[in-house]
């Protein structure tokens, strides 16, 4: 293994996560299995996946960049294009379907003044579909960041979109 | 009579519970109580004649499972845990860790003993980071403990467990789609056979078993294979169960109670009745692949046996109420969509079938439909079931047959009217 040269993040990843994959990948016996930890963490520190990042994964993982983008496209909760700095995952399914989904998702595309897939112009807000969201007891939700949000009238729509603004400016 | 509470005994509201509270109830006794005085053996022949069946949706017996996997074979074997809980409607499992999450990591430990496996790994969806946190806490508490790591309770079993994120996408659920993603590769399901016991992760013999099942090998350790049986309601099933409640039920949410409970209690007693006075009409008693329930079941026994009689599944018991102004055409839509989306693609039943049922029930919803759009879902419906890659398809199936059997005259009047009679 003459493969030491070492690994420009270009900002993707922190020094102490890139030391932590590439020890990890040096470690186990299949590093593959990390690949959506790495996606993730690049997700994270640059909100989406641009295709360095693909790149960057497969080189720590020792994988040719196919196989890492065959891997991040699949899933809906990596993001390869860009995305705001809070997307906004409404749930689409039946739980909250029969719980005012629709017109919550409404809500949303109205007080945003976006559709679904789009971004705001402040680059804020992302609005997305989503599957079930695994809080089916508190229907209607939405997720942002892995934090869940619900049940959601149409006032608490507002007031969610305030705070995060007021967060983001703060 | 209030249920004996096992898998939510530490649970109130609002906290979680780590090692501290867990121990206090009792937690890592039948964990030391296996280790020092059973084999694995024992273990194994106790958990199939408790009776226990998968918790995860597709009820197979967990003992049965346990007995294919070859334990005493050398080399790398894994116990996988199931924890991408992703069927709309289904949220026990995020329940059960938000409330206890020692509870899995304790089955773990004795599974993987049970099934003399080295590693472990909790494979956990996207949206459950929150629980994956206390997970790993959890973990962390119970190497300290001795209870992860070498030569635990001294018994000369050493064990190692992970927590392994992933990134959305229902099919994950799958067992061998699963494994794909665990191995970081594209998780399209795998042919079987080789079933996983034989070549699973990494080619290695693998047990994929779901949370709520694999919390439950505790209990039965402590308490044994006939108190566990006992504990449901109907012959022929065995322990509770959780029951997460949703839809139109004036309380959405969930509940330990026996398995074998009648749906009339689930509706008016724990449900509170259906929201705003309005009527029952039906539900999807244990997950959105599952063909609906009617007014006219509400004396069936919610359990495998009783449910497979009726034509539908008791699935992973999440149920989901509708009330008297629901659409069924609208609802079964929404199902399809959820389904033709979460399709890997794999194979065409489910990638070109789901897609052209879910056209179908659009146009018949829109009121465009015509009786040949009937026939057609019908004849979707033969051709898919039995013919996909994959269970995924074969589970979309279930709400539009139990739409077929139980609300064909909502179809015919969404023709005949050329709209949908339950819209203003």
């Amino acid at each position: 293994m003459a493969q030491e040269e070492k690994i420009d993040s270009i900002g993707l990843l922190d020094e102490n996560e890139l030391a932590y994959f590439v020890a990890h990948a040096n470690e186990l016996e299949h590093p593959r299995e990390m690949v959506i930890d790495v996606l993730r963490a690049i997700q994270k520190n640059h909100g989406w996946v641009p295709d360095e990042g693909v790149e960057l994964t497969a080189t720590i993982l020792r994988l040719e960049p196919i196989e890492v983008e065959e891997v991040a496209t699949f899933y809906d909760k990596i993001f390869r294009r860009p995305v705001g700095r809070y997307p906004i995952h409404v749930c689409d399914s039946i739980c909250c379907w029969s719980n005012g989904g629709q017109e919550l998702a409404e809500q949303f595309k109205q007080q945003l003044g976006i559709e679904f897939g789009q971004t705001t112009e402040d680059g804020l807000f992302t609005l997305l579909p989503s599957c079930c969201l695994g809080v089916c007891g508190c229907a209607p939700a939405v997720m942002i960041h892995q934090q869940h949000y619900g049940p959601l009238s149409r006032e608490d729509v507002g007031e969610l979109i305030n705070r995060l603004r007021r967060e983001a400016s703060a | 009579m209030s249920t004996l509470q096992l898998l939510f005994k530490n649970r109130r509201a609002g906290e979680t519970v780590f090692m501290t509270g867990y121990k206090a109830t009792g937690g890592y006794q039948a964990l030391e109580k296996a280790l020092t005085k059973m084999s694995p053996e024992e273990i194994r022949t106790l958990v199939k004649e408790s009776g226990l069946r998968g918790r995860g949706g597709a009820g197979f017996p967990t003992g049965v499972k346990w007995g294919f996997f070859p334990a005493d074979a050398p080399g790398p074997k894994y116990l996988v845990c199931n924890c991408d809980e992703m069927e709309p409607g289904t949220y026990k499992d995020g329940e059960l860790l938000a409330a206890d999450p020692h509870q899995l990591v304790e089955g773990m430990i004795l599974s993987a003993f049970a099934l003399q496996t080295g590693v472990g790994y909790i494979f956990i969806r996207y949206a459950y980071e929150q629980q994956a946190g206390y997970l790993r806490k959890a973990i962390e508490e119970a190497k300290t403990a001795g209870y992860i790591g070498k030569n635990i309770f001294g018994s000369g079993f050493d064990f190692e467990l992970y927590v392994h994120g992933s990134a959305g996408r229902y099919i994950l659920g799958e067992e061998t789609a699963l494994l794909n993603g665990l191995e970081g590769k594209r998780p399209n399901p795998r042919m079987k056979p080789p079933f996983p016991a034989t070549r699973g992760l990494f080619g290695r013999p693998t047990t994929v078993n779901n949370v709520e099942t694999i919390a439950n090998i505790p209990h039965i350790v402590s308490g044994g294979a006939l108190w566990f049986r006992d504990l449901a309601l109907t012959p022929g099933s065995s322990g509770t169960k959780l029951y997460g409640l949703s839809g139109h039920f004036n309380v959405n949410e969930c509940f330990e109670l026996p398995v074998g409970i009648p749906l009339r209690e689930i509706v008016e007693n724990y449900g509170g009745g259906i929201r705003g006075g309005r009527k029952f009409k039906a539900c999807l008693p244990g997950g959105a692949s599952t063909p609906y329930l009617t007014a006219a079941h509400m004396d069936v026994a919610l359990d495998f046996d009783s449910l497979q009689k009726v034509d539908s599944r008791y699935g992973t018991a999440g149920v989901t109420a509708f009330d008297d102004r629901t659409c069924m055409v609208a609802a079964t839509l929404n199902l399809i969509q959820f389904f033709a989306r979460e399709s890997c693609g794999w194979c065409s039943p489910c990638r070109d079938g789901l897609t052209m049922m879910r056209w179908l029930l659009e146009t018949i919803d829109n009121g465009q439909g015509t009786v040949e759009h009937l026939a057609m879902l019908k004849d979707q419906l033969e051709n898919i079931s039995g013919n996909s890659f994959c269970a995924l398809a074969e589970g979309a199936m279930g709400p539009v047959a139990g739409l077929l059997n139980h609300f064909e005259q909502e179809i015919v009047d969404h023709i005949e009217k050329g709209h949908c009679p339950f819209r203003k």
